[in-house]
């Protein structure tokens, strides 16, 4: 009783500005767009294909998902662990950095395209759906491979010890033990990746484009920069706003597994997968998402490094304003963050459970919509231009809160369960509770929520598109500026240097996390 | 003098009355079996539960609406008695104060209270570092610098052995005997009670009985007892 007494009011206050700076955006982008006319063919044409390459994207990674993350669970092998821990770093890698990796692959001048040219075959072409699909596919396998894998790692290891002691044949074993697992946990991961693919912004915006393959958060960008038309942004922004909510309700109602869930270092003992065919179809699906996940990668490093000797100093000044406005965005987040999770922890289930709402409304906010509604209000008082990075910084920090909000209420709350008598016990309260029990005791989670906003935020392409001028951009933007302008060994020694900066703020704080955390 | 005055808790659907007193400077054993409601009992006494009616009387002074830390009490709770990331002297400090803001004096004073505890050297050491038994007196280091006239104690030697549990009960039995302050002591365990404790409450079937002479009640066990002792 006495702990909840204490004040709250930092973290009401945190919950309000997202939920200004979700709703107020939107309803200034209303405002603006003066009564909502029908949408034109066009607009038709961004909602379908939204929706298109949401839904093949999901569908794709999660059907892809289900042999590897099959393979993982019942195969132990050298590399495993490593495996594991990669199929973590696409959430960490820039979306810029890995189109062009894509781009070295399967684009026109790309190692499949030599091979098929060398062969008297066309070169592909993946400029539109297809490069839209393989990108999502590229960024989302990872992750739901994990997250099925937990789920096959949940049944327990007697199930299968006592499938083979009835002489369970493969069949059996996936009708009576995988596919329930399968059917509790795809629902859950398809509407997390269809939700993720409809915001999707820097994919379509390199990968897209036109009048066949422009999703609606594009079309916000391209009616906002290129045609300065508000209202019909605000129109479209509307609609965006519409469908994540829609996707994001999807995703909430069928209840996505957790995503960083531990445990996933054992392989379960399966006595229906020693056959030939089964190694065979295992180390076939492993090794191809392995080549899938890695040649990108190490496309972008292999080309990088030629190209980095000579970047301009543009990208040197673009890393900087980068890496500023990266730290910004991840003090932000945690500022935001800590007191939400820790009035969240005080208020109890009901209207602690409202403060983390608030705090994860942003999961269905498009950060496009944000910027619009931001410009819109900034234009009257202030030069939107000017105020690009801070601006950036504010609506990157909304779009970690989620995550560091989750890593921080479940760390506040495990502290104040185990630790929180004996503080009130000792009268420990306000500024000591946070210096002398809290700080000390979120080092962890801290340092984690720090590196991944950070890592977030250096790596976006998003919001700093519609406002930035060449002398505010930021190193994804001038990645992009190059790639549109084909310089493509200096696009490459770029995106090398970006995805340095970016796995380099999260190591930096997560390690420095976990470095100080005492006992 | 502490004394519970139609006391009433109503916690989920659980209730527990208690009408009784104990005389300043007593140790009491609360017995009874597991999800009676002995250490929500405690917890009532120290603040972290509100009660539901009756008052909570220390020196004709009610407890009610005070905040833990306002109150005459120090507790040792079952586990989780010492904060991991601070080291044992700092630990023991904030017995003193709460912003571990220590002048030299306090120095002086936690050096003093761990060497009574028989930690004497250890002032530097993290708790992970120490057996069950030392955490154990470090926490009490802590409850005799806090110097509350009411000690609570929710089973906190439960995980020890059975020659380091008696080891800390003489220490406590010490520590109350020198401070003079009142103690109340929940276990499961008769022996507990029989080791420290010359007064035991009974605490079954929704009712909190008053104090009763340990021996004596041990020796000739209402129902209620006996259907615990088995």
């Amino acid at each position: 009783m006495a702990h909840r007494a204490q004040p709250v009011a930092a973290g009401l206050a945190a919950a309000a500005l997202i939920l200004a700076l979700a709703f107020g955006t939107l309803g200034a982008v209303a405002w603006r767009a003066e009564g909502f006319g029908a949408l034109a063919p066009a607009d038709w044409a961004a909602i379908r294909f939204t929706v298109l390459q949401a839904v093949l994207s999901a569908t794709l990674s999660c059907i892809l998902a289900i042999p590897v993350a099959r393979a993982l669970a019942r195969r132990n092998f050298w590399g495993r662990g490593l495996l594991i821990t990669l199929l973590g770093a696409p959430f960490l890698l820039p979306v810029i950095v890995a189109v062009l990796g894509l781009l070295a692959v399967f684009g026109r001048s790309g190692l499949i395209s030599e091979g098929l040219t060398w062969a008297g075959l066309d070169p592909l072409d993946i400029y539109g759906l297809p490069g839209v699909v393989l990108a999502h596919v590229f960024l989302n396998l990872p992750l739901a491979t994990r997250l099925v894998l937990q789920g096959w790692l949940s049944i327990p290891a007697e199930r299968f010890r006592l499938a083979a002691a009835l002489g369970f044949t493969p069949a059996d074993t996936r009708r009576v033990l995988e596919a329930p697992m399968l059917r509790t946990v795809l629902p859950g991961i398809f509407a997390v990746i269809l939700l993720i693919c409809m915001t999707s912004f820097a994919v379509v915006l390199t990968l897209g484009g036109g009048p066949k393959a422009a999703t609606v958060e594009l079309a916000i960008y391209q009616a906002f920069r290129l045609e300065f038309d508000l209202a019909r942004a605000a129109k479209l922004a509307l609609v965006q706003f519409a469908l994540c909510g829609a996707a994001a309700g999807l995703a909430f109602a069928v209840s996505s597994p957790a995503g960083m869930g531990a445990g996933l270092d054992r392989a379960v003992a399966r006595w229906d997968s020693a056959t030939r065919h089964a190694r065979l179809a295992d180390g076939f699906w492993l090794g191809g998402a392995t080549l899938f996940l890695l040649v990108p990668l190490g496309m972008i490093v292999a080309q990088g490094l030629a190209g980095l000797t000579d970047l301009p100093a543009s990208i040197y000044a673009a890393a900087g304003r980068s890496l500023v406005t990266a730290l910004g965005s991840a003090a932000l987040t945690v500022g935001l963050a800590l007191p939400m999770a820790m009035a969240a922890c005080r208020l109890g289930p009901r209207l602690g459970g409202a403060v983390q709402a608030a705090g994860t409304v942003s999961i269905a906010a498009s950060p496009l919509v944000m910027g619009t509604g931001l410009f819109i209000l900034l234009f009257p008082v202030a030069d939107p231009v000017a105020l690009a990075l801070p601006v950036t910084a504010l609506v990157n920090a909304a779009m970690a809160l989620p995550f560091a909000l989750r890593a921080l209420a479940t760390a506040v709350a495990e502290i104040e369960a185990g630790y929180g008598k004996l503080a009130d016990s000792l009268g420990m309260s306000g500024g000591i509770r946070l210096r002398l029990v809290l700080l000390p005791r979120l080092r962890r989670p801290l340092g984690f929520s720090l590196g991944l906003s950070a890592a977030l935020s250096m790596g976006d392409l998003g919001v700093i598109a519609l406002f930035a001028d060449s002398s505010q951009a930021t190193l994804p933007l001038q990645l992009y500026r190059l790639m549109a302008a084909y310089r493509m060994e200096a696009a490459a020694g770029a995106a090398l240097l970006l995805l340095c900066l970016s796995l380099g703020v999260f190591w930096i704080f997560d390690r420095g996390g976990r470095a100080y955390a005492e006992a | 003098m502490l004394r519970l005055e139609t006391l009433e808790i109503v916690l989920d659907g659980f209730r527990l009355a208690a009408d009784f007193s104990v005389p300043t400077g007593q140790t009491v054993a609360i017995l009874g079996p597991s999800g009676a409601g002995k250490s929500t009992l405690l917890d009532v006494i120290a603040g972290f539960v509100p009660a539901a009616s009756g008052r909570i009387l220390w020196n004709e002074t009610d407890l009610n609406g005070l905040s833990p830390g306002a109150r005459p009490v120090s507790v040792l709770f079952q586990d989780n008695n010492l904060f991991p990331h601070l080291t044992v002297a700092q630990n023991a400090g904030l017995g003193l104060r709460s912003d571990l803001r220590l002048g030299p004096e306090h120095h002086q004073s936690v050096m003093d209270s761990l060497a009574r505890v028989g930690l004497a050297g250890m002032e530097r050491r993290k708790p992970a570092t120490l057996s069950g038994g030392q955490r154990s007196r470090a926490a009490l280091a802590r409850m005799l610098l806090r110097g509350r006239p009411l000690m609570l104690l929710d089973e906190p030697f439960a995980a020890l052995g059975p020659a380091l549990k008696a080891d800390m009960l003489a220490l406590v039995a010490d520590l109350a005997t020198e401070t003079g302050a009142t103690v109340l002591m929940v276990t499961h365990d008769p022996e507990d009670a029989r080791a420290i404790a010359p007064l035991t409450c009974l605490v079954a079937e929704g009712l909190v009985q008053p104090p009763h002479g340990t021996i004596q009640l041990l020796r000739n066990p209402p129902p209620a007892l006996r259907r615990y002792l088995g």
